[in-house]
């Protein structure tokens, strides 16, 4: 549970300070007339919706995977926890999401620049690579159980089909996301500000799901193992 | 932080907001059933919520015969009586309260009170909903499976929960494991649209700070329960697997009926932990809004601005960040550090802060004003009393040493039936009775509405203010039957008697409130758009009911704060949020 507490408090000061920005210490008796938001009266545009409820979309998230990895790390504490070996396919896997994001993250800065060919190439090739790396992913699943390591036989198996499972998913959702965004730009045949919007989302999500990858295998290959034993001291 | 560059009373500027492309329904289907207008959901959430929340309260009517006449009902076995106990909790928190508020009053009212067309994404905003009702189908449907509903509570906890001691094992515990999964998954959809929608959609001058508190507490309500549900998704996934597949995460290794079951070294307390995690901000997570409100409904009846607005913001806030921190104290009993359990008594004492500055605003608020007790303003009174006395027994149970003796009690019972079974759904009368007009143009009837009141909060009383001594004797709740015991009086069975003679009747009044209901869609008289004189953008309407897009051919403007009541000097005794200023205004 230290996790979530660590997750909590970067959520609430984000919270704050934004809400310190958005003039909670005002005193909305004493003032009349027309108020501008302070934002837009700095002559900058409002984030589009859709974008801030992908930052809220991903606080969610997030809160899900602090969950299970703080059910990962109080688990881990009980004396039948063996974690099973890693299948070496996953460090080539992890190299595959890193290459997906990277192909979005320059898809992005193509559309910015509105290279329209260049981001269709690199849409299609962040697409590609997250499919390989879902491929990999199942791959490593049944390597596992060809070893017999079953989701029943140790609970510490059974997070690990869980943790992969679990992103493994989001990951789906994401790429049916990239899909509209890929037919939306094939179908535009130019680079329109909407669709940058569409690709920027895209990218901020591939890029998170890597960073939770990363965290996760840590976990799993065991380098997080020290964390976890500071954790459960805090606790106890 | 007024803007001394805009000149006043000029005609304003149009506005800023840019015109959403909105959606518009081509056929009945799309105007009426699958409809991605906010307040067409709202009706179709509220509607969901309400009728399965018939079906908990006649659930309830099971558990209280069990209780005043055991054994004497022969349909009521062990079975049935668990049964109903964990379908009532889990329908009434779940189904009916969270969603009633969030997905009800949350879509109907967030648009209009901040001067949207409709929430930010309308698709997901229907999917919402629909999800919600497969949901509640297939938590309905464990009734048509063998074996019926899970009765393992509605906590659920492992390991008795999917051993198969327990009513439900077949089928009727992954039934509901599976619809709070669905069910998590349609609210965030929900939950994105509100927040959303508040962060993005507000109308030119509606600053945070010139939100109704409504909006604030549904607001603060979802961005909480955005964060806490994940916590029972977690749950619900983990124990899923471990009903299903045999996994071990919270199953501990055990021998039941002589045979050694394949679990080993699961952590029931984990589940406990990942459960309360949600299981804590839920209850603000319904309290929330319900604040909200009755702030609202007190300053219109009472024709006052609210007292200590930016209090109550920050008050909320603060309940909100709290109410992360807490859910310990369910766990007082589970063998916890004392350490542990002295923090989460801090934490929850502290709750108290800033729920009792929200107390004193309320009544400050009613101090030398204007009251008119109307139906609206009788359930808000009848909120302040009931959330008090909940409020102040959650304070015993809030100390370890004293929640100790009390915990699986029937005081437990009577304190949370007080502060967010009573307490909300008066709430929830009272908004109903005050927005009725919105929603349908007409009023409903007063004289039918004060009788229901009468009913409902006194019988409501009755039901419960008796539990807590049943409580402080020691009598336990969930027990199908009390057998001979030494501690409890022949009198307490008397007692229980009465509670459940006046919890029928209290029930069956409800129907009051429902034919007062449905015969004013038709027959109840003629409301206008302001029924209430009440200064919130809701009211400002071109149309009511607000018709599709809510503000006509142009977005209102806001000029000032939305309790503006009893200002000296102006022509009514209260100024709409959107009406410009009149000269040399200053505000009351």
């Amino acid at each position: 549970m230290s996790v979530m507490g660590l997750f909590f408090i970067f959520i609430f000061s984000v919270a704050m300070l934004w809400l310190a920005r958005q003039g909670v210490f005002e005193s909305p008796w004493l003032e009349e007339g027309e108020v501008t938001h302070r934002r837009r009266a700095a002559g900058t545009e409002p984030p589009p919706a859709a974008k801030v409820g992908l930052a809220i979309f991903l606080a969610v998230a997030g809160c899900l995977f602090s969950l299970l990895t703080a059910a990962f790390f109080m688990r881990g504490d009980a004396p039948d926890w063996q974690l099973p070996p890693i299948p070496g396919i996953l460090w080539f896997n992890t190299f595959v999401l890193a290459a997906s994001s990277v192909a979005l993250q320059l898809a992005l800065i193509a559309a910015r620049r509105g290279e329209f060919e260049r981001v269709k190439t690199a849409l299609l090739i962040g697409a590609a690579t997250a499919g390989l790396f879902l491929i990999g992913q199942i791959w490593a699943w049944r390597e596992l159980l060809e070893l017999r390591f079953f989701a029943s036989s140790n609970a510490a198996n059974a997070f690990f089909y869980l943790l992969t499972g679990t992103h493994a998913l989001h990951l789906v959702g994401g790429l049916v996301a990239l899909a509209r965004t890929t037919d939306k730009v094939r179908g535009a045949g130019r680079v329109t500000r909407a669709l940058t919007t569409s690709v920027e989302l895209c990218a901020i999500y591939w890029h998170f799901l890597l960073f939770v990858w990363l965290l996760m295998f840590a976990m799993l290959i065991g380098w997080a193992d020290g964390f976890g034993v500071v954790c459960r001291r805090l606790l106890s | 932080m007024t803007d001394a560059s805009v000149p006043q009373n000029v005609a304003p500027p149009p506005a800023e907001v840019e015109d959403v492309e909105l959606y518009h329904a081509h056929s009945w289907l799309t105007k009426y059933v699958f409809c991605q207008d906010a307040k067409v959901i709202a009706i179709q959430y509220a509607g969901t919520a309400i009728t399965v929340g018939v079906l908990a309260l006649v659930l309830s009517w099971v558990i209280r015969l069990q209780l005043a006449f055991p054994g004497a009902i022969p349909f009521i076995d062990a079975s049935v009586y668990y049964q109903s106990v964990t379908m009532h909790g889990m329908i009434m928190v779940v189904y009916m309260l969270t969603a009633i508020f969030l997905g009800g009053f949350g879509n109907y009212l967030i648009p209009l009170m901040v001067g949207a067309r409709d929430m930010v994404f309308p698709y997901v905003n229907m999917l919402s909903y629909w999800v919600y009702l497969i949901a509640t189908l297939v938590l309905v449907s464990s009734y048509f499976v063998p074996g019926g509903p899970t009765g393992a509570g509605w906590t659920l906890y492992p390991p008795q929960s999917i051993l198969t001691g327990t009513p439900g094992y077949d089928y009727g515990i992954i039934l509901m494991l599976v619809s709070l999964i669905l069910f998590i998954v349609g609210f965030t959809m929900g939950g994105l649209n509100y927040v959303v929608t508040v962060l993005q959609a507000r109308t030119r001058g509606m600053t945070l700070m010139r939100m109704p508190l409504t909006v604030w507490g549904i607001f603060a309500a979802a961005v909480m329960a955005l964060l806490a549900f994940p916590g029972l998704f977690v749950a619900c996934v983990m124990l899923l697997l471990d009903r299903t597949l045999g996994t071990s995460f919270f199953m501990p290794s055990l021998v039941e009926l002589g045979e050694r079951k394949d679990y080993v070294g699961g952590s029931p307390i984990l589940f406990q932990h990942l459960f309360w995690f949600f299981g804590h901000p839920e209850v603000y997570i319904v309290a929330l809004p319900a604040f909200g409100i009755v702030s609202d409904l007190i300053s219109v009846h009472a024709r006052k601005n609210i007292f200590g607005y930016r209090m109550m913001v920050w008050a909320i806030i603060a309940i909100g960040v709290l109410s992360m921190v807490v859910w310990g104290h369910h766990m007082y009993v589970s063998g916890m550090d004392p350490w542990f359990g002295f923090f989460f008594a801090v934490t929850t004492l502290a709750i108290a802060v800033p729920t009792a500055l929200k107390v004193y605003n309320w009544v400050l608020t009613l101090w030398h004003a204007d009251i008119h007790f109307t139906t609206p303003m009788l359930f808000a009174l009848g909120f302040l009393v009931t959330f008090v006395n909940g409020g102040i027994t959650g304070l015993y149970l809030g100390n370890v040493i004293v929640d100790v003796p009390l915990s699986a009690t029937l005081f437990v019972v009577a304190h949370f039936h007080m502060v967010m079974g009573i307490a909300p759904v008066l709430v929830i009368f009272g908004a109903i009775y005050h927005w009725y007009p919105k929603i349908t143009g007409r009023m409903m009837d007063e004289r039918l509405g004060k009788i229901h009141f009468w009913i409902t909060f006194l019988g409501a009383y009755a039901i419960f203010f008796p539990m807590h001594y049943l409580g402080v004797l020691g009598m336990p709740r969930r027990f199908y039957e009390m057998g001979e015991t030494a501690f409890v009086p022949a009198s307490a069975a008397t007692l229980n008697i009465v509670i459940t003679v006046i919890a029928l009747a209290v029930g069956f009044a409800q129907s009051i409130f429902f034919y007062n209901l449905f015969r004013s869609l038709k027959y109840g008289a003629p409301a206008g758009g302001n029924p209430w004189r009440a200064a919130s953008l809701e009211w400002q309407t071109p149309e009511t009911p607000p018709g599709h897009g809510n503000w006509g051919a142009h977005l209102p403007v806001v000029y000032r704060w939305p309790y503006a009541y009893s200002v000296p000097g102006a022509p009514e005794d209260y100024l709409p949020q959107n009406a410009p200023p009149m000269s040399g205004e200053h505000s009351p």
